[in-house]
């Protein structure tokens, strides 16, 4: 009896009694669709972490902050530890082979009151300003849309321009004008702490790919979308989404400017001296490999150790922590999802066992005449078991195919979470394991049919 | 050299500490092309005789030769394929697949022999032909009659051409009309030059054969055979020369 002869008698049958293998199927069906809708969120949450992980720089980032707790045995050399300073940020570029984008950053919030961003009566609710070097572009991944990056020249003599990140322009501007066209303020002057700095250039909108669809969507639509209140998308939805939110909100909502602009205008007169024992907020850098992460980190402490006399009053601050967040976060769910998936797939094979023992012993006669027209032990089994994978193998294809509506309403239910994001590659396992499941649920009635006597089976009524 | 050779066929089951001698040294030679009927009553092994013949069942000792092959020391595979292309049976209870069309029970051998789907329609077609069933291929079982079923299981025997056709008490489910016919078209597949063997209960139904063999007790107790008694004895004589010994019966 050849293969397709086979699978044909196998439709045939399942055909012959639709509704009992439809609900046979039902097992399989819900338990493809829940592993491919599970392994979406899942994915959707990875990407969704990735991202954000290379939006805030990436593994190759390394940030060396001030630390005030000094190890126990130098605690009484307190008073003598500045921090981070120039000196260090050019003795790192000239000793530390193994770093590059040394990088200077001395960054002011506004909401600690210290600072005002303002136009025309409009205040910047919140914004971060940083001064520093053109180079922190690259280390924070950040993109120039329109305008232009500050030059040395800038630097060097501490002209008032900024580049703005797109929701400082929101808050100033507006995002549209009156022709629905987008607002590019290039060339106006904002005020900082009622200083007026000129805009030269700004970043591009970072959001996440769904914002972005949902933005473009209403654009085309015709309306204007409403402001993300990210206040409120922190009180709800998961927090590694807030992680995420954080970091584009974070990133739209700054404001770069020459390192010196900042110390020579919007230091108060105490904190001026000379530029070069202006304490830092912290030094960004770039590592050229990951791989030598523990090697770099020890070469930039050596160097630092010899600048700070000794005083380990600095801390380093790498992405690793949060890479590893990332992995074990995505393999406990992925671990809980896939043991939900296995057990609906479990009920759905024994679903499909029972129902194959009940149909062999409706077909004790009709496997008792099969047998003594020619069917080998073999052909009886390979019928069996090829039912058995057929409602499995349609059951599974169902599934898929019912598992982009799950994964869209359950989507919808839950606005807030992580955009779900659906894989063949979940397809493919999700559908595998379907007709494994198929095969093994088949195994054990396809043996008994195939050891009937053929005599008993005949008499059978 | 006889078509089956059958030599001291013993068959013994053994039920609830119990000794069951189903057949007990049971001899005996068809001839290619013969006309035979197995006579006896229920119980008597004349049922596990054509199941040890048909290959559905193996013999507990003895040999077995079919067209050549041992059949006694045969495996299930060889059995399965013996009974798919020499052997061909027709039942007392029709034994159709009630989900399948009849040409698709017709079909069903040679499924497992693995023609092409369209030889064995070709050839399902012409065995229907030959029991005047074609214009019944498509329906099911279920809307046949008796007779009808029964050519149908008939035109499925004959689908793969087989040496030998067992036929197991064919009219036992027809009434007597219907199974006259299906007795004439035995004996007409018979006249074709098939060998054809019935088993019944019924020696009114055996008298259609020249050669009857009555088995009691597992052993053939009496033999009729128009080859050693020189003509072909009516039924009425049939009961009156029972006790005639043949060099045949053990």
């Amino acid at each position: 009896m050849n293969l397709s002869s086979i699978i044909e008698s196998g439709f045939k049958e399942i055909w012959a009694h639709w509704f009992r293998s439809l609900l046979t199927m039902f097992g399989i069906i819900l338990g493809v669709a829940s592993l491919v809708t599970m392994s979406a969120f899942v994915k959707g949450k990875e990407n969704l972490l990735k991202d954000s992980l290379a939006e805030s720089g990436g593994l190759e980032r390394i940030i060396v902050d001030d630390n005030d707790d000094l190890p126990d045995y130098q605690k009484h050399l307190e008073d003598e530890a500045n921090g981070m300073t120039l000196k260090d940020v050019y003795a790192l570029q000239k000793n530390a082979p193994l770093v590059y984008n040394v990088t200077p950053v001395i960054e002011k919030r506004s909401y600690r009151g210290s600072l005002r961003v303002s136009r025309k009566g409009k205040r910047v609710r919140y914004a971060s300003v940083k001064g520093t070097w053109p180079s922190l572009l690259e280390i924070e991944e950040h993109e120039l849309e329109h305008g232009r990056v500050f030059s040395d020249m800038d630097d060097l003599l501490a002209n008032p321009v900024c580049i703005i990140g797109t929701q400082i322009r929101n808050d100033l501007f507006g995002e549209y004008d009156n022709q629905g066209e987008v607002i590019i303020p290039i060339g106006e002057n904002i005020m900082i702490n009622y200083i007026p700095f000129k805009i030269i250039g700004m970043f591009k909108q970072y959001m996440s790919e769904e914002d972005r669809k949902k933005k473009e969507e209403a654009r085309a639509a015709g309306q204007t979308v409403a402001r993300r209140d990210y206040r409120s998308s922190y009180m709800s939805g998961d927090s590694q989404s807030h992680t995420t939110m954080r970091i584009y909100s974070g990133k739209n909502s700054t404001i770069m400017i020459p390192i010196n602009t900042l110390v020579s205008k919007l230091d108060s007169a105490y904190d001026r001296g000379s530029n070069m024992d202006r304490s830092l907020s912290k030094v960004a850098m770039n590592i050229y490999d990951v791989s030598t992460l523990e090697k770099s980190l020890q070469q930039v402490r050596n160097v630092l150790m010899q600048t700070h006399k000794g005083l380990e009053d600095f801390e380093f601050e790498t992405q690793e922590g949060f890479a590893g967040d990332i992995n074990l976060s995505i393999q406990n769910e992925r671990i809980s999802g896939m043991f939900i998936a296995g057990i609906c797939l479990l009920v759905g094979g024994i679903g499909i066992i029972n129902i194959m023992l009940s149909s062999i012993s409706e077909r004790v006669r009709e496997i008792g005449i099969r047998k003594s027209i020619g069917a080998t032990n073999m052909d009886v089994f390979l019928q069996i078991l090829t039912e058995s994978i057929v409602i499995s193998v349609a059951g599974g294809l169902a599934g898929i195919m019912l598992s982009p509506i799950l994964v869209n309403t359950l989507a919808s239910f839950a606005a807030d979470t992580t955009p779900p994001v659906m894989t063949a590659f979940a397809m493919a396992i999700a559908f595998g394991f379907s007709v494994i499941t198929g095969s093994l649920a088949g195994l054990f009635p396809a043996i008994k049919a195939a050891k009937l006597d053929p005599i008993q089976a005949l008499r059978y009524d | 050299m006889p078509l089956l050779e059958l030599r001291d066929i013993h068959k013994t089951y053994y039920l609830g500490g119990e000794t069951i001698r189903a057949l007990d040294g049971v001899s005996l030679d068809i001839d290619s092309g013969e006309f035979i009927s197995i006579i006896g009553p229920s119980g008597s092994g004349k049922s596990t005789l054509m199941h040890i013949l048909g290959c559905l069942d193996t013999p507990t000792s003895g040999t077995i030769n079919l067209d050549g092959m041992m059949i006694h020391d045969a495996s299930p595979r060889q059995l399965a394929a013996i009974r798919n292309k020499k052997i061909g049976f027709v039942f007392q209870f029709f034994n159709l697949l009630p989900k399948l069309t009849v040409r698709q029970n017709v079909e069903l051998p040679m499924i497992y022999s693995g023609l092409s789907g369209k030889e064995r329609r070709e050839r399902a077609m012409n065995s229907l032909s030959s029991v005047n069933m074609e214009d019944r291929s498509k329906h099911r079982p279920s809307q046949l009659s008796g007779g009808q079923q029964q050519r149908a299981a008939i035109a499925r025997a004959l689908v793969n051409d087989p040496r030998i056709i067992f036929a197991d008490e064919p009219t036992g489910n027809l009434d007597s009309n219907t199974g006259e016919l299906i007795l004439e078209m035995f004996d007409k597949l018979h006249q074709e030059g098939r060998t054809v063997m019935l088993v019944t209960h019924d020696p009114e139904i055996a008298a259609v054969t020249p050669r009857r063999i009555v088995i009691r007790d597992g052993k053939i107790a009496n033999e009729i055979d128009p080859k050693l008694a020189g003509d072909v004895p009516k039924f009425e004589q049939f009961t009156d020369i029972k006790s005639k010994k043949t060099d045949m019966t053990s």
